[in-house]
């Protein structure tokens, strides 16, 4: 029986060392992580069916309740002679496979110190939360870390533009597929077998896309290996600096107690008072979009945004 | 015991065949293989595919059925066990309160056809609202758990829980938790063996619990704990591993391999059956350890037995009782008692976590009713389903959620206790078949004033999209008759009810604002389908005139998964962009944007 874990990379790869051969009884742990709907399941199956095929026990183990709605998706495979707890201990991650690129950065500390490998798609998905803070300036809330700070702290790292690959070969959804072909690089399966298992799972029609889409995925690693890759993630929406001060004036006098502005207002910070008359009450709430200004039919609000000179003034 | 203990040994001859099969898979492998003939669940996570799977089975084989309610499907099992057939009932932990009332008297009553509840707990709340530990239902009900640790056993034992229950004159439980249900791990199958049926008992004092006959039947329950006793004492179920009696460790279910993970070679007694616990063989084990360890998940059952018989016994007080166990945990929990030296210290970089709760849908048609009652201001009682998610922010359009069915009821407690807000309740169409419909009856009779908005997109969606009474198919998907809502609600008495479409948001807080003025109980029925099951919906998607964004963010109240931040921005806020393959184009966003920049991608006319 083959080791499984071993590791293709050229002694000339630079900077670390190879990752370390195990006992033979040791498993060996793949975590796939990414978020809900881009394949994490498909890419853990192929690989616990190939394991399979080639004698070892296999555990898979996943979570998936909140998988549709677009939460984060990982799965666990353990390969080896005997396999024990489904799950990997945090910290003994061999290969870290990420179809997102925050989902990879959320699950490095499982990454083994040192030996651990790190492949991850450079494909953003920033969920609706990123974007709660609607005050002028506020930055989105997304990973910061680049991948040059990725590959300092991770002993072998690779940032592949796989969805950007799968594009080129007119099917995005093949991106998991060449995240597929990136991890066949460090595990010591025949490629013969990889694409025979890959042939298994996606649809017939697709199967040679699929395929083209593996061969890429595993020729780019090599690609690497023997030069410095220049991938780079999109960085994150730059906080632009508060330009203004946001100050509403309200004509009582020509409010007619409508309730449009209440009603439309994005930020909700608009109420009729004791009075039926409009009113601020929520002022740290309002991000000055105006919509009320414009919206109301008897021009009694006016939204001012005073640069900050003109309040030192 | 020695004959019957003969009778029951699991099948050691298996054709050589071996599949990667999840616990849950396994588990209705093992009931099709004993010989199930009915087979009846409520969908919940993490019990779903039980059912799903038992009817990819001829249905020559097994009549395989969803049922309106974990209750319900128990009943039709129990039903099956009277005429003398085999039969699985499967649910999630929650799903044995709801079944509690007939779990709790057939024990009593005992089976005929053997009867195999199959229970996934959920320790971590990976996707339930409690994390209750069902053994303790074995204790409350005198009946026995079995706990498989990897999917061979979930096969094994399921098959096994069968023969033990007419053995034993007894209902089972064969206790999953989601890590097991969800794992998939080799598996030798078998073949199906099905038993001839069994004649009717004809016996009153057995079959109706009445006073006179239920007494006697208590003390039946007490001598058949005692026989159980006996045979887990000897059966191969309860397995000792021996090795050093420094130590030993005392464990079940998917605790096991997390034991073994982290001490491969320890003094090990692990149970495949948590209750009734054999107290012979703990007390022989317990004699021949120095230092005794339980390490179990949730509650202390099995410790507490164990001081019970009088032994000193570290258990919750290294491994935690919330959440779910792990290598890691247990590993830490004997680092904490000596037992294990601690790991080195490892140097690790740790990025700032990314927060990416779960959200509706591109396109999820509960995203207007919600945007629509918190417009509304109403206090609102909502329920279990997808839709508890609009609690989050941006939709915040939910007050409470308590269990399955709880809304209407909540929401007529909150009526009458003097809110002086409208009160609103929000149920699914599942959700409202399982326990909604008791509530509504008592709203209309208790003359409640209330509003009571039935989000129908047409399927069980929370789990992965399973059928129910109001689709119109059945589990193997064939035709149904199909609930009508409307009709129904008016035959309870409801006397305001309106129909409204969902992708409609102007219709829909005109609607909830009539419903609202009615005073009485108001039904507004939300009418559309789920964007992902039965089929995928995928219109034209919109996209957004860049230069015409005004960045106000009225459309990112919404919470759709498919608008975020662009690079540009208006006045120091962030325009917004449309990733048009996850826009569904069910126009919410365009009806909202004050400017009129959201459009429709036109399609390219030849």
């Amino acid at each position: 029986m083959r080791d499984p874990v071993t590791t293709v990379r050229p002694a000339a790869w630079p900077k670390t060392p190879a990752l370390k051969v195990g006992p033979a009884d040791d498993a060996c742990n793949v975590l796939i992580v990414g978020v809900g709907g881009q394949g994490v399941i498909m890419v853990s199956k192929v690989l616990a069916l190939l394991a399979q095929s080639q004698g070892f026990e296999v555990k898979q183990s996943e979570v998936h309740g909140m998988a549709k709605r677009g939460g984060s998706v990982f799965s666990h495979v353990r390969f080896g002679k005997r396999v024990w707890s489904p799950t990997i201990p945090k910290g003994d991650v061999d290969i870290l496979v990420a179809l997102e690129w925050a989902e990879g950065l959320r699950w490095l500390p499982f990454l083994k110190a040192g030996s651990g490998i790190f492949i991850c798609d450079t494909k953003r998905i920033v969920p609706p939360f990123a974007c709660l803070n609607r005050k002028p300036g506020a930055p989105m809330r997304y990973s910061k870390e680049t991948p040059a700070e990725v590959v300092a702290h991770v002993g072998e790292a690779y940032a592949i533009d796989a969805t950007d690959m799968a594009e080129q070969l007119g099917n995005e959804r093949a991106a998991n597929v060449v995240l597929l072909g990136a991890l066949s690089t460090a595990l010591d399966f025949s490629s013969t077998d990889w694409e025979r298992t890959v042939a298994e799972f996606v649809p017939k029609k697709t199967i040679p896309v699929n395929l083209e889409a593996f061969r890429r995925g595993r020729g780019w690693i090599e690609d690497a290996r023997t030069s410095t890759p220049a991938v780079d993630v999109p960085a994150p929406t730059p906080a632009t600096a508060a330009p203004y001060r946001i100050r509403l004036d309200i004509n009582p006098a020509w409010c007619k107690s409508c309730d449009i502005c209440v009603k439309m207002c994005p930020e909700r910070c608009l109420i009729l008072n004791a009075e039926r008359i409009a009113e601020l009450a929520a002022p740290d709430k309002c991000t000055g979009c105006r919509l009320c200004e414009w919206l109301c039919p008897d021009f009694a609000i006016r939204v001012n945004l005073d640069a900050p000179e003109a309040l030192a003034r | 015991m020695s004959e019957t203990l003969e009778a029951v040994a699991p099948s050691a001859v298996r054709p050589n065949d071996v599949r990667p099969l999840t616990g849950n898979e396994a588990i209705a492998r093992g009931a099709w293989e004993a010989g199930v003939k009915v087979a009846a669940a409520y969908p919940g996570t993490p019990s779903t595919e039980i059912l799903e799977t038992m009817a990819e089975f001829p249905a020559e084989d097994v009549h395989a059925q969803w049922s309106t309610n974990e209750k319900v499907a128990l009943d039709v099992a129990i039903g099956a066990s009277f005429a003398g057939r085999r039969a699985l009932c499967a649910m999630k932990h929650v799903g044995l309160n709801v079944a509690a009332d007939a779990f709790m008297s057939q024990t009593y009553i005992g089976v005929n056809g053997g009867l195999v509840i199959a229970v996934c707990d959920d320790p971590g709340i990976h996707s339930s609202q409690n994390e209750q530990d069902s053994r303790i239902y074995g204790m409350l009900a005198t009946v026995p758990i079995l706990e498989p640790s990897d999917a061979q056993e979930a096969l094994d034992f399921t098959r096994l829980a069968f023969d033990l229950s007419e053995l034993f004159d007894t209902p089972v439980i064969v206790r999953s938790t989601t890590r097991l249900s969800h794992t998939r791990s080799p598996v030798a199958i078998g073949d199906r063996n099905e038993p001839p049926p069994r004649p009717f008992i004809d016996k009153p004092s057995k079959n109706v619990m009445i006073p006179a006959y239920a007494r006697p039947r208590h003390g039946v329950v007490i001598e058949r704990e005692a026989k159980l006793k006996a045979y887990f004492t000897e059966s191969s179920l309860n397995r000792w591993e021996k090795g050093d009696t420094g130590f030993g460790v005392i464990t079940a279910g998917t605790c096991y391999p997390y034991v073994r993970e982290v001490l491969p070679d320890a003094n090990v007694l692990k149970l495949g059956a948590s209750w009734p616990l054999p107290d012979d063989l703990l007390r022989r084990y317990c004699q021949s350890v120095e230092r005794i360890f339980v390490v179990e998940e949730l509650e202390p059952v099995i410790e507490k037995e164990i001081q019970a018989l009088g032994f000193k016994v570290e258990g919750k007080c290294f491994f935690p009782r919330t959440g779910e166990l792990s290598p890691e945990l247990v590993r830490a929990g004997f680092e904490q008692a000596g037992i294990l030296e601690p790991r080195p210290q490892q140097k690790t970089w740790t990025p700032e976590p990314l927060v990416r709760p779960p959200v509706l849908c591109a396109g999820c048609p509960h995203t207007s009713a919600f945007m629509a009652v918190r417009a509304s201001g109403a206090r609102v009682a909502g329920d279990i389903g997808c839709y508890t998610l609009a609690c989050l922010d941006p939709l915040r359009g939910m007050d409470t959620t308590v269990s399955m069915g709880s809304s209407i009821g909540n929401a007529v407690g909150m009526a009458k206790a003097g809110e002086t807000k409208p009160v609103v309740a929000t149920i699914g169409d599942s959700t409202f078949l399982h326990a909604g419909i008791p509530q509504l009856i008592n709203a209309v009779y208790n003359q409640a004033n209330i509003t009571v908005m039935l989000l129908d997109n047409g399927i069980t969606a929370m789990t992965g999209g399973q059928q129910h009474p109001g689709t119109g198919k059945t589990l193997r998907n064939e035709p149904a008759p199909r609930v009508d809502y409307e009709a129904l609600v008016r035959a309870v008495g409801v006397k305001w009810v309106r129909k409204v479409d969902s992708y409609d948001l102007a219709a829909v807080h005109q609607s909830l604002r009539d419903a609202i003025n009615y005073r009485g109980v108001a039904v507004l029925i939300a009418d559309r389908p789920c964007v992902l099951d039965p089929v995928k919906i995928k219109g034209p998607p919109f996209t957004v005139v860049t230069e015409q964004c005004n960045a106000c963010q009225a459309c990112m109240n919404i919470g759709c998964p498919a608008i975020t931040w662009s690079d540009q921005s208006f006045e120091g806020r962030h325009k917004v962009q449309i990733d048009q393959s996850l826009c569904i184009g069910c126009t919410l966003c365009a009806q909202v944007c004050a400017v009129d920049c959201i459009k429709i991608v036109a399609p390219v006319m030849q």
